[in-house]
């Protein structure tokens, strides 16, 4: 069966359309189901969807190792923050908070990829500038750290930040459903943008270069150019998933360039499933949900908890959570005819 | 034709070209000539340097010394993807393929690099004829047997129309009666494509090339044709003596 030109015979197609459903009712819905500290908690989540997301497109597609995705998140955040401080109207430091981290990832980038770094080494680099930032930004308590009027604050952070407005009123600012509203418009976006992505002609060629880098460039591709634009592309998705991420409570410290968020984001990737979008996502809410459970009591350490599940990730569902439930449904629901055309040939081969 | 074709200028010339891997010289200083239109086969025993030498022309190894010329362009400090646009096509010696996608996908990859949306989903249609592969179309090339992933990666490589195509043992893993059919393909590309095969099939090497081209120990024994290599006793001892013993 076909719907608009999607062939519904596999999960997949099933899936994007479930998927923007749910979003889409979330949006307009959200307010009225949530009271105001869970929608609060649930923006939090919008913003970290998104990073997710990016994670997931340079990872899962891209074939891009990158261990410091948090870097580009928390520049997002500071350039919104600053921008902001110093101009008054959100407008511009919204767009900002997505061009400077785009490019400060397509510079790095510039020097991984054409410098033919390893995947190993990449992740390796990536972090290594994810920790130096972190390093730097505890160090700019004093003074004389500002860029413009608004001061970095060092390890205190930057708090009191000014909420998105209405675009050209610095007075309009947004309500909390509506800075929800806003989030959950550009995951939606990033998210049907992605699937578009992936779908198109570059899209396609990422993942034949994520498959055999050699044979893309035996058959004219040029592989460092193509990474560069995947990872700028998840540089800036991630730097907009920080400015809506700082909305959420006005506040940025040094603590988005740590150690503990870059690995979280590797876990979300890892326990949702490298290879899908939304597996990320699943990731990341399922344990910032848990996350937020664990912080109500003080028996144990959140990482402890972390810790064992990626452990058991690993060992017992190594593949994540969504292509496990891929494989799962086809194998015991084969008569709905719903596999992929992968799991379809898979099973062509089988007999 | 081209005027280079016409002038007479050689497709590929190596001058010199060298492969050091520390202490191992794989490619010594090979001179190599070959003119537009032509087939021509490699052969030489296993680590003779054939295979280093078609990943220098490619640039996958980047040369220690000497100069490559496709045409009469220097190509030799050229990217590889650049050399691929240049219109030189290669199927290397281990699969090379996009083994998580199905056999449609690798050659519309392949094929859209050079042509239009359209165009690109007709000329994969008309690969797929041509190699036989039509009815593995949405197979995963992962799970498919040697010889087809050959064929596969041989369709990526047509798409392109290159103009000269290395072919790295492309016999190796063949059914007889795959070999027989590869023989009629690879006639049949060379009508319009230079080529350069690297084969130990003797049946096979005779039934498609003139010249032959030794290589033994990373140079260049010498050049003939193969009935002429054949009565020669320096290339039987190190060479075809073994592969009849064999
Ligand atoms: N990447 C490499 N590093 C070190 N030595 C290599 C490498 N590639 C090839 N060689 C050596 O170069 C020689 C030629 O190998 P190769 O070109 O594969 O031979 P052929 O294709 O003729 O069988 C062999 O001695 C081989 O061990
Ligand atoms: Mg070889």
């Amino acid at each position: 069966m076909t719907v608009l030109g999607v062939n519904l015979r596999s999960w997949e197609a099933l899936g994007t359309i479930l998927v923007l459903v749910v979003m889409v009712v979330l949006l307009f819905a959200g307010p009225q189901i949530f009271d105001l500290f869970t929608l609060f908690k649930v923006t939090l989540f919008v913003a970290m969807a998104i990073l997710a997301l990016s994670m997931g497109f340079i990872w899962g597609y891209g074939g891009i190792l990158c261990f410091g995705q948090s870097a580009f998140y928390g520049l997002g955040a500071y350039t919104y923050a600053i921008a902001v401080g110093n101009i008054g109207e959100s407008t511009g430091p919204f767009f900002l908070a997505i061009i400077v981290p785009a490019a400060f990832a397509a510079l790095l980038g510039y020097f991984m990829f054409y410098g033919r770094l390893s995947d190993v080494y990449l992740a390796v680099v990536t972090l290594a500038v994810t920790l130096i930032l972190y390093n730097f930004m505890r160090s700019t308590a004093g003074e004389e750290y500002a860029i413009g009027a608004q001061r970095l604050m060092g390890f205190n952070g930057i708090s009191s930040i000014q909420p998105i407005n209405w675009p050209g009123d610095g007075n309009a600012m947004l309500f909390p459903d509506e800075i929800f509203h806003l989030s959950m418009g550009c995951l939606i976006l990033c998210y049907a943008g992605l699937k578009l992505l992936n779908r198109s002609y570059f899209g396609r060629v990422a993942v034949a270069i994520r498959e055999n880098e050699l044979r893309a460039e035996l058959l004219g591709y040029d592989v460092r150019l193509h990474k560069l634009q995947t990872f700028t592309i998840g540089g800036g998705m991630a730097g907009l998933a920080g400015c809506l991420g700082v909305n959420f409570n006005s506040f940025v410290n040094p603590d988005v360039f740590a150690l503990n968020f870059a690995a979280e984001i590797i876990m979300w990737t890892l326990i949702g499933g490298l290879g899908t979008l939304v597996g990320p996502v699943i990731g990341c809410i399922g344990l910032l949900m848990l996350k937020f459970e664990i912080g109500q009591q003080q028996i144990t350490n959140t990482y402890l908890i972390f810790g064992g599940i990626i452990m058991v990730f690993v060992l017992a569902v190594p593949a994540g959570l969504l292509p496990t439930a891929r494989q799962l449904a086809d194998r015991f629901l084969p008569g709905l005819g719903l596999g992929g055309a992968e799991v379809e040939s898979r099973r062509e081969a089988a007999q | 034709m081209t005027d280079a074709a016409t002038n007479g200028v050689p497709i590929l010339e190596t001058h010199g070209l060298t492969m050091r891997f520390g202490g191992v010289v794989a490619v010594d200083n090979v001179d190599f000539t070959m003119s537009e239109g032509e087939l021509r086969c490699l052969i030489g025993p296993n680590g003779a340097g054939k295979s280093t030498f078609f990943k220098c022309l490619t640039h996958q190894y980047k040369a220690s010394a000497g100069r490559v010329r496709f045409r009469g362009a220097d190509i030799t400090g050229s990217h590889t993807y650049q050399i691929a646009r240049r219109g030189i096509g290669i199927k290397t010696q281990v699969p090379s393929v996009f083994d998580g996608l199905s056999v449609h996908e690798n050659i519309w990859v392949a094929a859209r690099r050079h042509h239009g949306r359209r165009e690109a989903n007709r000329i994969v249609e008309g690969i797929l004829e041509r190699l036989r592969l039509s009815a593995l179309a949405r197979r995963v090339v992962g799970q498919l047997a040697h010889g087809e992933r050959q064929r596969v990666e041989l369709g990526t490589v047509l798409t392109g129309e290159p103009e000269l195509i290395l072919l790295d043992e492309p016999t190796a893993g063949m059914t007889h009666e795959e070999v027989n059919q590869t023989t009629d393909l690879i006639r049949e590309i060379n009508k319009t494509t230079s080529m350069i095969v690297v084969e130990h099939d003797m049946q096979f090497i005779k039934a498609i090339a003139e010249r032959v081209t030794v290589f033994h120990q990373g140079a260049i024994l010498i050049e003939d044709t193969m009935a002429n290599l054949e009565q020669n006793q320096q290339v039987r001892d190190i060479y075809l003596g073994k592969q009849h013993a064999a």
